[in-house]
């Protein structure tokens, strides 16, 4: 960082406690590479060790004070300059002073908020971020570590399908149907369109899922369009009564939950655009805004409970799994 | 509620298709045959029409099969009425071939047989292109140059 290095500097390094344990998540970043993070969700403690090594072990570094920060901020990227941040906590590590030697200071953020998903678009991003920073008199030294959040739902109480007859006046009446209105990441779209009446030549049919991306707000509202899939879902002309169905596995394309309005800065929704094309490259299109959310990772004991009462009762089979199964279900009942 | 670990991916169900739906005619019946050109008049007075043949049961069109005669001029009307008139992107009419209008050519110029068919083809996938268009059928002018003896060009523009 500097290369007037008359005097003294250092190197920080971040740690989490949990280093070893925790999770990380694959993100991708604005231009495009994909890295992995430490994940974490809301409430979830932060906690973790920065070392100062000093460059020139032999001579002192001299700072105005050593602190951590967590920040969960919004940038928009045409208004680099103003980042919104709307977690910010600071810990003091040390008062100004002067360090003779390398060390290591602890921090904890106990319970930390993190209300919104980590999330990186086409003209905003989110981020949560650990910044320490030794400040000195010329000019600061600090390391940044970000981590991912990942917003969790669980299923909806209320999930009620899609079903609907759209059509063009006299010439094509179809009715569609989607099980389902809030989807999770890992889910399936099962649905079927049903033609009332085709008075045109159909060549082919497709579903598309197209992320919106709103940002910025009144009069200067941007829509960036993106259209993540295309599936055929049928070849050839239908006829009256015909029904097709459609079955589009989520797994298999990169999707953020939807997000409404984060922090009144930019929202990201997803819809699902039924198009016919007929022989003459004409479409016909309705699109259906659908709500996708983010499930957390199945727990061993709450689904297998039954599985683990009948393995019970084979007291004899010693398969290392069901010896599994026990540890937890005695778990529940302490 | 428990939570299914697999989702169920059954289809939906549906009305079984009636037979008659299934094997009958289709709804969307329209074909529209451009062909039989012939070159009528004298010298300078010359030109080509066309018969054309249209066979539908699309039940906006009164006439179910119909014949009339139309010349290149008709089509370019038929065009910009419709530009004019509705939001459609009208498809695109073979070449006036102006080239082919100058004196001093060594061939018969617009009415050479070759450039007749190259001409005749053009128009039937124009005129074919527009009349399976939904906005353009709505138009007068399309059932009447489709559907019509003469083509008045004095007529109201209006939806059908």
């Amino acid at each position: 960082m500097s290369f007037f290095s008359f005097g003294q500097s250092a190197e920080i390094d971040v740690v989490l406690t949990d280093a070893e344990t925790r999770k990380k998540a694959e993100h991708k970043t604005e231009d495009g590479k994909k890295d992995k993070y430490f994940l974490f969700y809301d409430g979830e403690t932060v906690s973790g060790k920065i070392n100062v090594t000093l460059k020139n072990p032999r001579k002192r570094l001299e700072h105005q004070g050593i602190k951590i920060e967590f920040v969960g901020q919004i940038e928009l990227y045409y208004d680099r300059g103003n980042h919104h941040e709307f977690v910010s906590l600071v810990k003091d590590l040390a008062r100004p002073g002067e360090l003779t030697q390398s060390q290591t200071f602890d921090f904890e953020f106990t319970h930390v908020e993190k209300p919104y998903e980590t999330y990186t678009g086409q003209n905003v991003k989110l981020r949560y971020f650990l910044r320490a920073t030794v400040s000195r008199r010329l000019n600061d030294i600090s390391k940044e570590m970000d981590i991912v959040v990942h917003t969790l739902s669980t299923y909806p109480e209320l999930n009620s399908s899609i079903k609907m007859e759209v059509g063009i006046e006299d010439c094509l009446h179809i009715e569609f149907e989607y099980n389902k209105s809030k989807y999770h990441l890992k889910d399936v779209i099962v649905g079927k369109i049903y033609f009332l009446l085709v008075r045109i030549k159909i060549k082919h049919m497709e579903i598309d899922i197209i992320k919106r991306e709103t940002t910025g707000t009144g009069p200067s509202v941007y829509h960036e369009n993106d259209t993540i899939a295309k599936y055929e879902i049928m070849d050839g002309a239908p006829v009256r009564g015909e029904s097709i169905p459609i079955r589009l596995f989520l797994a298999g394309y990169e999707m953020t939950p939807t997000m409404r309005d984060i922090n009144k800065k930019f929202s990201v929704r997803y819809y699902l655009n039924l198009v016919l094309i007929d022989e003459e490259e004409r479409r016909y299109f309705k699109q259906q805004e659908i709500t996708l959310w983010r499930k957390g990772d199945v727990v061993r004991k709450s689904m297998s409970s039954q599985a683990t009462i009948g393995a019970q009762r084979f007291e004899g089979s010693a398969s290392s799994e069901s010896a599994l199964e026990k540890e937890e279900l005695r778990e529940d009942c302490r | 509620m428990s939570d299914p670990t697999v989702a169920d991916t059954r289809r939906l169900n549906s009305k079984p298709q009636d037979l008659t739906d299934a094997y009958g005619p289709p709804s969307n019946f329209l074909e529209i045959d451009v062909y039989d050109p012939q070159t009528t008049g004298v010298g300078r007075n010359r030109f080509t029409t066309y018969e054309v043949r249209m066979q539908t049961n699309l039940p906006i069109f009164k006439l179910k099969d119909s014949v009339v005669r139309r010349r290149y001029s008709d089509f370019e009307w038929l065009k910009n009425e419709l530009e004019r008139d509705s939001k459609i992107v009208v498809p695109p009419l073979p070449g006036k071939a102006l080239k082919r209008q100058l004196p001093f050519r060594g061939d018969e110029g617009i009415f050479e047989d070759s450039f007749i068919e190259e001409r005749r083809v053009g128009l039937e996938q124009f005129i074919n292109r527009l009349a399976g268009h939904p906005l353009a059928q709505n138009e007068r002018c399309l059932h009447m140059f489709l559907q019509d003896e003469s083509i008045d060009r004095n007529y109201i523009p209006g939806k059908v």
